[in-house]
């Protein structure tokens, strides 16, 4: 019982000052600032690419799959619904998103994990900056702000390579298409995904923050953080995608 | 087991030297990872304006020390006083006042392998805030004080292991700190390289900056310091003046300072915590 109560004290003590290292973090402005565009740039823009790829396909299944799905039951215009209201609301927030986890996570614990390990994280200290600050704040903004941006470009190409497979390959007209599209559409479909991908952003980062500088011994250390921030990443993305169906939808 | 707190005050007085004010102070501290016991009781006086040399074994506890001295560490018991301050208790800002004086030369350099020379020197700086103009020239005085002028825009990689210890002292003293911890800067360079090292360490105590240097490398010790201490089972075994450690009967002074193989220091200063 008693040490239930101290496991339980040193649970609230290590949660305040981690928030208080936050907090500090944060407050932090011009250390962290300077540093924002750069991360936004590498976690974001650099991102770009393979998010597309990943939409671009999803695109074509999606239509694809529906077109199988919905032949001689449902009307073909209704390929233009389920991909627009799939890849908006779901595939292209999560998968852009564990696409990221992979790209993003694993870069930041490994980068991280490295400095840790050679003792940068410890100069950056003893330099007198905050390695919150420095370190953390700008990778996790970085990534709360970019990742709906990557998304938004992942939803509008996933939307578009679904045209163009149905169009193209299912004898679907343009007009048809757009049909579908509009016939259950709602502004919300795009800020329930956008505002999704910003928690991703968040959990992704501050999972590869907290991985990378947690890294102990060398390489070895240094893999297995990586490792462990992709999987708490992805993972963090599908509790996430539930907690927003449940509190949103 | 003899104290280690020959560079104290009294301890210079009573030998009828110049009184000398102490600016670092470790009282008692110990420190544990997980059970095994790295620093048991040790104390220690540093005093101003010298270079003090920690000496010992691997894991002994050299590099834990110097990073309680900064904060990086916190002891389990005991204090690490810095210029009358209790390290433990500085709130972040104080300890981020307190690194400004402090500069930290680590094993391996740690040079922030993404920037160049000129802009692992430079960081320190800005977070200063000093104007760009004595940022630019704080630059290129360290860097000539390594003998490393013209490197500025190389990459850590691009420099061989002695040029990375060297941009790692002028990185400290372009701070301009009070004090230099110094982490085996000898270490894995070659003869040569070290000899250079050395007397950078020299140069920069004479340019007023008290020196704190971990190594177990025996002429580096005997050649940069003034005072020397061993550091034995996690407690200073014998410390003074470099004739009084090369003088020193204490068979574990003088199996570690010859070199010889022997039981005393075979196991490493760690041992597992009771209960």
């Amino acid at each position: 019982m008693f040490s239930h109560a101290a496991t339980g004290e040193n649970f609230i003590a290590h949660v305040g000052r981690r928030s208080m290292d936050a907090g500090r973090a944060l407050a932090d402005v011009r250390t962290w600032l300077p540093l924002l565009l750069t991360q936004m740039r590498r976690l974001g823009v650099d991102s770009v690419p393979i998010a597309l790829f990943i939409a671009v396909f999803t695109g074509i299944v999606l239509s694809l799959l529906s077109s199988y799905i919905f032949t001689g039951t449902v009307p073909l215009y209704f390929v233009g619904a389920l991909v627009g209201k799939t890849i908006m609301m779901e595939l292209g927030p999560v998968l852009t998103g564990m696409a990221l986890a992979g790209r993003v996570g694993a870069s930041i614990a490994a980068e991280l994990g490295t400095m840790k390990v050679t003792e940068q994280v410890d100069a950056l200290e003893t330099l007198a900056y905050d390695r919150y600050a420095y370190l953390v704040v700008p990778r996790v903004l970085a990534a709360t702000l970019m990742f709906p941006v990557v998304t938004a470009f992942a939803m509008a190409v996933g939307v578009t390579s679904g045209w163009m497979t149905a169009i193209n390959l299912l004898d679907l007209s343009s007009p048809d298409f757009f049909k579908g599209l509009k016939l259950f559409y709602q502004f919300k479909d795009i800020w329930f995904g956008l505002v999704k991908s910003a928690s991703f952003g968040l959990a992704v980062a501050l999972m590869g923050c907290l991985r990378g500088l947690a890294a102990q011994g060398g390489a070895q250390g240094v893999g297995d953080s990586t490792t462990r921030a992709v999987v708490l990443g992805c993972e963090a993305i599908l509790v996430l995608d539930a907690f927003w169906a449940l509190v949103l939808l | 087991m003899l104290s280690g707190r020959l560079f104290s005050y009294e301890a210079s007085s009573r030998s009828g030297g110049p009184p000398v004010s102490l600016v670092i102070t470790l009282e008692n501290v110990s420190k544990s990872f997980g059970g095994r016991t790295v620093l048991n009781g040790m104390s220690l006086d540093v005093p101003d304006g010298l270079n003090t040399v920690i000496i010992g074994g691997s894991g002994a506890g050299k590099s834990v020390t110097l990073k309680l001295i900064v904060g990086l560490l916190e002891p389990d018991a005991g204090r690490v006083v810095v210029d009358g301050e209790d390290v433990q208790a500085l709130d972040r800002d104080q300890l981020a006042a307190l690194r400004g004086r402090i500069g930290y030369v680590f094993q391996f350099a740690a040079l922030f392998d993404s920037m160049t020379v000129a802009e692992n020197i430079r960081l320190g700086l800005v977070k200063r805030g000093y104007a760009e103009d004595v940022i630019r020239q704080r630059i290129q005085e360290s860097l000539a004080v390594v003998d490393l002028s013209g490197t500025d825009d190389k990459l850590p990689a691009e420099l061989s292991g002695g040029m990375r210890k060297r941009v790692g002292i002028a990185r400290a003293i372009a701070l301009k700190p009070h004090y230099i911890l110094y982490d085996e800067p000898t270490t894995g360079l070659d003869p040569v390289t070290a000899a250079v090292m050395d007397q950078l360490i020299i140069r920069t105590r004479d340019l007023g900056v008290t020196g704190l240097v971990v190594t177990h490398d025996m002429r580096s010790a005997f050649t940069v310091g003034n005072r020397v201490a061993l550091l034995y089972q996690g407690a200073i075994r014998q410390a003074g003046t470099v004739d009084e450690i090369r003088r020193s009967d204490d068979p574990v002074v003088r199996q570690f300072i010859e070199g010889r193989p022997g039981p005393a220091l075979v196991q490493p200063a760690v041992r597992r915590s009771a209960g």
